[in-house]
């Protein structure tokens, strides 16, 4: 965990409003999958937590992210060498246990199931990826993945890519039953997998402030009604540790 | 260069304390550097129960600065005594405890539990805290009503007693006055504004509790402004807040009267940034025919 400058290495789009940049920087190598990282954005006050998609080498690391506001626009006309403050890595990521596993993502949850496929994959576990997008236009990192050796599923809410419905109806067609899954996407996407595996984690997005635990602007509930801090207790719970 | 101060209960090695509620107890920036080297540190509010706060969104971001609404969320004073002071203990800092309720008598119990404890040097009574619906600002927004709290707390505490201002009145000076004239040691300013965002794709507010304190750059005038009008008014010390980000603003503070400063929502966007500040203090003092961090408290005040 430390503040340093990185530099855009490239930031390109890759579907209709999500970018992928490669940033050069130090904190690369100490990055575990599901991490994030503050990043800021010039002319913003608040630092913009972003999930670390890969880690490429020692040096360098992928973040991939949606315009969703003004700050993630400014962040998406970066250019290359241009550098922007990270602090990180930041947060518990998923864990990297020495079994199959299915990866859940949702939308922009999509990015930092790469880096957690490599890592399975690593151990030579087997990696099954369930994507979920609301069309065939929002679809990231399909290929990323397979070529992680991940074996990939998608589903489309309006059916235009892959099975028609949300990531638990591609489950079901595509008769999956490896027990033990991670997930990150929107709230109802994770709400589904909880109600249906007990053993597994969901990654949690939230508005933070300062990102490490200090300002308790992103709590959570857990099962005993205690709060929990998405930033520093998470992102990565334990399904049926936190209210979701 | 000389940068200690010396105020009501506390030997300050420099005029730079993280404030209240952006700090928490120290222990995750503790992961980052030695709290040693702060002046000292504002905890986060300690009432007498437990609370977990306010509904998510708690956070949002504004021009230059940044709303929150965490409704005061701690673990109860028992707790913070029992887990937190004990490993403050460790470093060489000075401690303020800020103090939270929904009643004046909540506020005697925390300064009770407290008294006895040798970690804690001071305590600075939230009276000005936006986000939540019972004691809070509503303890601090007229004379009368902060004086009899000054004076009550003052009467039951064994240690120095700052109190800590709200900027959403109508005139911050005569609830100063009226707060020196119940007792108090030392006076802090300000807390956050009162503020509000929309969420234009819901047409509601951005925050779940509807409001939230803005603090940030953003309200840095506004505090250097109460500071001043109150350094003439009164001559307990002040502690100035509000919009710190470098070591030239904690000059301008004191310039404007202020004693020492706190920092807050700055250490959400550097967690180094106190550090820096003490590291550059010294040249920037000095920039401006400075000696000490004494010989500038008070530089711009017309005495």
């Amino acid at each position: 965990m430390q503040v340093c400058y990185a530099v855009v290495r490239s930031n390109e789009k890759i579907s209709r409003d999500v970018y992928r940049m490669v940033l050069h920087t130090s904190i690369a190598s100490q990055v575990q999958c599901g991490q994030f990282v503050q990043v800021q954005v010039p002319g913003f006050y608040l630092r913009r937590p972003i999930s670390v998609s890969e880690v490429l080498d020692d040096n360098h690391l992928v973040l991939v992210y949606k315009t969703v506001g003004e700050g993630t626009a400014v962040l998406s006309q970066l250019k290359e060498n241009e550098s922007i403050s990270l602090f990180g890595p930041l947060g518990t990521g998923f864990p990297v246990k020495d079994r199959d596993v299915v990866l859940i993502g949702g939308g922009v949850g999509v990015p930092p199931l790469v880096e957690t496929a490599k890592q399975y994959i690593l151990n030579g576990n087997n990696v099954t990826a369930v994507l979920g997008f609301n069309t065939k236009e929002d679809a990231i990192l399909v290929e990323r993945l397979k070529e992680t050796g991940a074996n990939v599923c998608i589903a489309t809410m309006d059916g235009s890519l892959g099975t028609k419905g949300t990531v638990m109806d591609a489950i079901d067609e595509n008769g999956i039953d490896v027990p033990f899954v991670l997930a990150c996407g929107p709230l109802p996407m994770l709400k589904a997998v909880a109600s249906t595996y007990s053993d597994g984690y969901v990654s949690l997005e939230a508005r933070m402030a300062c990102g490490m635990g200090a300002c308790m602007g992103c709590v959570v509930q857990d099962e005993n009604g205690q709060a929990k801090r998405v930033c520093k207790d998470g992102p990565v719970f334990e399904i049926g540790k936190v209210v979701l | 260069m000389d940068l200690s101060v010396k105020l009501p209960g506390l030997n300050l090695k420099n005029p730079i304390i993280p404030a209240s509620g952006c700090f928490g107890y120290g222990r995750e920036f503790a992961e980052l550097y030695d709290l040693s080297k702060l002046g000292g540190i504002a905890i986060k509010s300690a009432t007498p129960k437990e609370r977990f706060g306010n509904p998510t969104p708690r956070i949002a971001e504004t021009p230059m600065g940044m709303l929150n609404a965490i409704g005061l969320q701690n673990h109860g004073v028992d707790w913070i005594i029992e887990n937190e002071l004990p490993f403050l203990s460790q470093f060489d800092t000075e401690i303020i405890a800020n103090i939270a309720g929904a009643t004046e008598e909540d506020y005697i119990e925390v300064i009770e539990k407290m008294n006895d404890n040798p970690v804690v040097k001071a305590y600075e009574l939230n009276i000005s805290c936006p986000n939540v619906r019972h004691g809070g600002m509503g303890l601090g927004t007229s004379p009368e009503l902060a004086a009899e709290m000054t004076r009550r707390a003052k009467a039951a505490a064994r240690k120095p007693v700052y109190v800590k201002l709200s900027p959403n009145v109508t005139d911050i000076v005569s609830i100063a006055k009226a707060c020196e004239k119940a007792g108090a040691d030392g006076l802090v300013m300000i807390n956050t504004l009162l503020g509000m965002r929309m969420d234009l794709r819901t047409a509601k507010p951005l925050l779940a509790n509807g409001t939230g304190g803005l603090s940030g750059p953003a309200i840095k005038p506004v505090g250097i402004r109460c500071v001043y009008q109150c350094a003439q008014a009164v001559s307990i010390p002040i502690i100035g807040v509000g919009g710190i980000s470098n070591a030239a603003d904690v000059v301008e503070y004191l310039y404007a009267g202020a004693s020492a400063v706190e920092v807050g929502a700055a250490n959400f966007i550097d967690p180094y940034v106190c550090l820096a500040i003490i590291e550059q203090l010294p040249e920037v003092l000095e920039k401006y025919g400075n000696t000490s961090v004494k010989e500038a408290i008070g530089k711009g005040l017309v005495r």
